[in-house]
């Protein structure tokens, strides 16, 4: 058995073939069962069958962006329930980049964020004040809303904006460390929704608690973006890039410069690393991945108000990072998908067919255990599990590994390095059989 | 303007003290058990609402076999507080031995994260609890002091407005010094307060003076959560109402009173504690008057947090605290 | 390094076969029992949160009316069927499950929401799936001003329930000098304004305007500086949870003045919290006294037998609304033949309503989707039992 597993994992045909009917049929299923969560599900497990596969990253990266770009979409689209799917897709793409975002804070650099949602924040009232009629209130120039266009520009600004909080937030926060880090980042985060919240008066900026309606659709060429499949391309997009910057950013001189001051704060400055300036830009960074997500949250939403913006949202995105492996961009990937299809999906449905079997009277479930309800009892085990058993995560980040004598021979050439998933493999492999 | 602060004052001064020594209690929690790990127990802020809603499981239950009427309030009120402090002794020993012994090696990042684990769970246990039981996790007690009391401090100063409490903050103010006393006798006087400042400066020395570091850390727990709990129980005697999330915001403000005051400092905590608790109460009293109405009451918070960042950037090792060298 | 790996993906493997075993068979298909043609109703309110005690009413509302009704729809062929969701009062699990219920072709109507601030951005996906929903309780203006064809509700508009409490305030109650409390939430705000803004006009004095944070306990500040000032009112716009607290915090001042809030205190949770200082409290509801009424002694009996609670202030109101959108389902029904409706249809039908009968007052929707013949009900507290005793009926 143990041979034919590890026959199975050299092969890569039988591989690929395996794969190619898995994704058939899932696909298949989608469509012909028009409404099966289970089979959208499996076709987005697909993705993460598709990283273990023994392939080179160039073919992955194409047969994963067919997948994601093409099948799921289309396959989706055949039943009634393709705008419901899309809207988990679209959450599913938000919450990847803004732990993204948070794994450079926390992954990489080290630095506990526990306010992180503030960047979001930001980014969501950026544009949802300037495309509704709120800005027209403490403005008196220019003309408000302003049109769907104008979202294109504003991904950009929101970044910008988030980037800047970031490291306004980061200039006082460098002066402490660990667990002080983390619970003035909790404030910091606090104050934001606090503010966002009573900003009605004595200017009214965000309209309070009464939130921000009516935020402006995007639109492109004339077309008005309102779906959530149309959003779900969007989210993509600014995912793809995201997932660009920080893979390229993990093995640049700063990524390697905040994994030196995540690991050795003191060593790292002793090598010459400026310890300020890699802190802010792992700050600015961070939150500006955010920032951009939070234009799209708004304009997907049409409504902004701080009640989006609790603690609870910040250590979710903290929970996606931790479950998934921190500083390891698959790993996080996979968890911010895990929990973010967990908590809108899988638990509402859950409630639905317990809802469902109580009411027909099969079994008698109290209305307290109900498992929409148990989000915190559910993050909070799922923490401590991994924490206590699993404290690298899904997918544990890995270091890259250096041939001393190849980075001899190529001094003059560039530093980078492609992160090789599959020789490593290759090489265990074959020295375990 | 100021006549009107001046007048409010004293009843200012009796609500945020009243909210100060929970404030102070509570911080105590988180000031020993950093003091000894340097773990921020983000779980001490439930443990303080567990001590809370099992104080009022058995005050409900005394109520309901008839035991409060036959014996005087304060008897019914030291069974209760006994119990609850038992119960979260233990309940802190258990959550230490489970969740972050194992993890004692591991960097500071992961134990706090279970420790908000940790948190969340038991946020979610209660409140599965309370809603089974009573179908509503928002759980009211029946008062147990209830006669008013008018201080006429306007005797004092006749710009004095005067102040108006209920029995029950004597009780609490009373019982929160007494804990807080003791404590104190038993941090500095006794043979295992001695063990706990020794496992505090350095654990490994101590571990070779013959201390059992492992026991020593088990009591602070131990010491740390039953004076939550008690202290869950002055607030739910005090307020009368509570639900499973009471502890997390509270415990974030009694954290800022601990870093306030120097954390790992018990006497820093304590002022710490009682000067967030009066700022609090002063700024949700007249912060519209000061601002003429430009920020009102619901910036109070703002208040706590944004005194929370300015002592850590220009006094991170809090009023009392001393500052700590970074070994190299 | 192999078994690491052969672990991390059973282990992912394992976690993620869990979570889809798990819903497996949620999705039932669209034939009921006894091949019927199953025809779903949806709710969506908070049965989890701060405000669970009155989203809850709305469900269990809507379920009496929906199991009163089943019997003259599988006349015709169809089983009716409630799927209940839960908000949690959070716009962003709204807005999901809204589009959950859209992809669900069998779910021809919504109930809910609770919250305004969760109803305004989910029922922009009801409009895009052209899907009926009645709001018992969202009483924001924007909820309707919005012109959307599908957003209806039975209960009365912020800019309607606030100066109605204002004008009992200062006419009926003389209060000169009002202290206005909000919990600086969406409906807090939004009915403390309205509130404020009216009272001013009709020449009160608003000697104080402050915010609270929902979830703490100790109000003490803001009451010391209410009680400073010297009021004869305080308003509190906000929910029972802290509306409780408040009234018994105040009395525990010494303020034995008037306190008076919206809808949100209108719930067995408030007297439970406040206890014997709920006395002399009163507060404007959009849902009126039921048990005044025969029809509603009726409602009141079937609702304590069936659920084993009382109702609460959203319980007839679910229940009218969930009446409302099965009598237009019904005529949907006879239009097309005895056959299905479609969405469009039913929403059209439910918009057509003029004169339905409900428990208490009649409902019937003018162009934006309002109740024309909402009320505004003023009540007060005597003594320490819900429902409070109902002072006054004002309509439009």
């Amino acid at each position: 058995m143990r041979k034919l597993v590890d026959l199975f994992s050299q092969n890569k045909k039988a591989q690929l073939l395996l794969f190619i009917v898995y994704v058939a049929v899932t696909s298949l299923s989608l469509i012909l069962a028009q409404q099966s969560v289970v089979a959208f599900l499996l076709l987005l497990f697909s993705i993460l069958l598709l990283y273990f596969l023994k392939l080179n990253t160039k073919a992955k990266w194409i047969i994963g962006l067919l997948i994601v770009a093409v099948l799921i979409p289309f396959s989706a689209s055949q039943g009634q329930a393709y705008e419901s799917y899309m809207d988990v897709a679209t959450l599913v793409g938000i919450y990847c980049a803004m732990a993204l975002g948070l794994n450079i804070v926390v992954g990489f650099a080290g630095l506990l964020d526990l306010g992180f949602i503030a960047f979001f924040a930001v980014g969501a009232y950026t544009y949802g004040i300037f495309a509704s009629a709120q800005a027209s209130k403490f403005l008196h120039f220019g003309h408000f809303p302003l049109s769907g266009e104008s979202f294109w520009i504003f991904i950009l600004i929101g970044g910008i904006v988030a980037a800047i909080f970031g490291i306004l937030l980061g200039i006082p926060v460098l002066r402490v460390k660990g667990d002080y880090l983390a619970i003035v980042t909790l404030g910091f985060g606090e104050i934001i929704r606090i503010i966002f919240n009573n900003l009605d008066h004595p200017i009214n900026i965000t309209n309070g608690s009464m939130g921000i309606a009516s935020i402006a659709p995007p639109k492109i060429f004339g077309i008005v973006i309102a779906n959530a499949s149309q959003f779900y391309y969007v989210a993509l997009a600014i995912l793809l890039v995201v997932i660009y910057i920080v893979t390229r950013l993990e093995h640049s001189k700063i990524g390697r410069a905040w994994k030196a001051i995540r690991d050795n704060e003191i060593a790292g400055q002793a090598m010459g690393i400026p310890l300020v300036k890699t802190k802010l830009t792992a700050f600015a960074i961070g939150a500006s991945f955010s920032g951009m997500m939070g234009v799209v949250f708004a304009a997907k939403q049409t409504y902004v108000d701080a009640t989006s913006f609790t603690l609870l949202e910040s250590t979710t995105v903290l929970v996606m990072v931790l479950l998934g492996g921190m500083g390891s961009v698959p790993g996080v990937i996979l968890g911010a998908a895990v929990v973010t299809i967990l908590n809108l999906q899988v638990l509402t449905e859950v409630s639905n067919w317990l809802n469902q079997l109580n009411t027909n009277g099969v079994i008698s479930v109290p209305d307290a255990l109900s498992p929409a309800k148990m989000q915190r009892f559910i993050f909070g085990l799922l923490l401590i599990l991994f924490a206590l058993y699993r404290p690298k995560g899904l997918i544990p980040a890995k270091n890259q590994k250096y041939d001393a004598n190849k980075l001899k021979k190529s001094t003059t050439k560039s530093m980078y390095v492609e992160p090789q998933v599959s020789n490593d493999k290759k090489a265990s492999g074959g020295s375990e059989i | 303007m100021l006549a009107h602060i001046i007048q409010t004052l004293p009843q200012v001064i009796v609500d945020g003290l009243t909210l100060g020594v929970v404030y102070a209690v509570v911080a105590i929690g988180y000031t020993m058990v950093y003091g000894i790990l340097e773990l921020i127990n983000f779980a001490h802020g439930e443990i303080f609402m567990s001590g809370a809603f099992i104080g009022t499981t058995v005050l409900l239950i005394l109520s309901s076999v008839g035991f409060l009427s036959s014996v005087p309030a304060i008897l019914a009120f030291i069974i209760i507080i006994v119990i609850a402090s038992l119960a979260t002794g233990f309940l802190g020993m258990g959550i230490e031995r489970v969740a972050y012994r194992p993890l004692r090696s591991a960097p500071k990042l992961i134990t706090l994260i279970t420790a908000i684990g940790v948190s969340f769970l038991l946020q979610d246990i209660v409140r599965f609890i309370a809603e089974l039981k009573t179908g509503n996790y928002i759980v009211s007690a029946p008062s147990l002091f209830n006669d008013k009391i008018h201080l006429k401090t306007s005797a004092i100063l006749p710009q004095f407005g005067d102040a108006l409490f209920k029995s029950s903050f004597l009780v609490v103010l009373i019982v929160a010094i007494i804990m807080l006393v003791a404590l104190d006798f038993f941090v500095n006087r006794t043979k295992w307060g001695m063990a706990m400042r020794a496992v505090a400066q350095d654990r490994e020395t101590a571990s070779l003076m013959s201390i059992n570091v492992n026991k020593v850390i088990s009591v602070t727990f131990f010491v740390g959560s039953a004076l939550g709990g008690a202290t869950g129980v002055l607030f739910m005697i005090q307020y009368g109402t509570i639900d499973p999330y009471i502890g997390f915001i509270l415990g974030i403000k009694a954290f800022t009173a601990a870093v306030l005051g120097g954390i790992g400092n018990i006497r820093g905590a304590m002022v710490g504690g009682l000067l967030i608790g009066f700022l609090e109460m002063f700024a949700a009293a007249n912060l519209s008057t000061l601002t003429h109405g430009a920020f009102g009451a619901e910036y109070k918070d703002i208040f706590a947090f944004a005194i929370l960042i300015a002592v850590l950037i220009f006094k991170p090792e809090g009023l009392f605290g001393k500052a700590v060298v970074e070994k190299v | 390094m192999k078994s690491k790996k052969v672990v991390s993906l059973i282990a992912t493997a394992a976690l993620a076969f869990g979570i889809i075993s798990g819903c497996s068979s949620s999705k039932g298909g669209s034939s009921g029992s006894g091949g019927k043609q199953v025809i779903k109703i949806a709710t969506q309110s908070p049965l989890s949160g701060g405000s669970a005690t009155l989203g809850e009413a709305i469900k269990l509302g809507a379920q009496l009316a929906i199991s009163d009704q089943k019997k003259a729809f599988a006349k015709k062929g169809f089983d009716l069927q409630l799927v209940p969701y839960d908000d949690q009062a959070d716009p962003k699990k709204g807005v999901s499950n809204a589009q959950q219920i859209g992809s669900d072709k069998s779910i021809l109507g919504v109930i809910g929401h609770l919250n305004s601030g969760v109803t305004i951005p989910s029922s922009e996906i009801y409009e895009k799936n052209q899907l009926a929903m009645i709001s018992p309780a969202a009483t924001a203006t924007d909820v309707t001003d919005r012109g959307l064809k599908v957003v209806n509700r039975v209960c009365a508009r912020d800019d309607f329930q606030g100066p109605a409490g204002a004008d009992f305030a200062v006419n009926t109650l003389k209060a000169k000098k009002i202290f206005v409390i909000q919990d600086k939430t969406a409906y807090g705000s939004g009915l403390a304004e309205a509130f404020r803004d009216a009272a001013k006009k009709l020449g009160a004095d608003i000697i104080g305007y402050e915010g609270i944070t929902v979830g703490e306990k100790d109000f003490n500040g803001v009451i010391s500086q209410a009680a400073s000032k010297k009021p004869d009112l305080i308003y509190f716009g906000g929910v029972y949870a802290e509306g409780g607290l408040i009234i018994k915090q105040a009395r525990d001042k010494g303020l034995d003045i008037p306190i008076m809030g919206g809808d949100g205190l209108d719930s067995s949770s408030t007297v439970q919290i406040a206890g014997d200082s709920v006395k002399n409290v009163y507060l404007t509801s959009v849902a009126g006294d039921v048990t005044k009424v025969a029809a509603g002694k009726k409602f009141v009996d079937a609702y304590k037998a069936k659920f084993g609670k009382g109702v609460e202030s959203y319980s007839s109101y679910g229940y009218d609304a969930t009446g409302v959108l099965l009598k237009a389902i019904m005529s949907a029904i006879d239009k097309n033949n005895g056959k299905l409706p479609t969405r469009e249809a039913v929403s059209q039908a439910v918009r057509a309503i003029q004169d339905y009968q409900g428990i208490i007052n009649k409902v019937g929707f003018d162009n934006k989707g309002d109740n024309k013949f909402a009320k505004v009900y003023i009540f007060k507290f005597d003594k320490a039992a819900y429902p409070a005793v109902q002072q006054k009926a004002i309509s439009k």
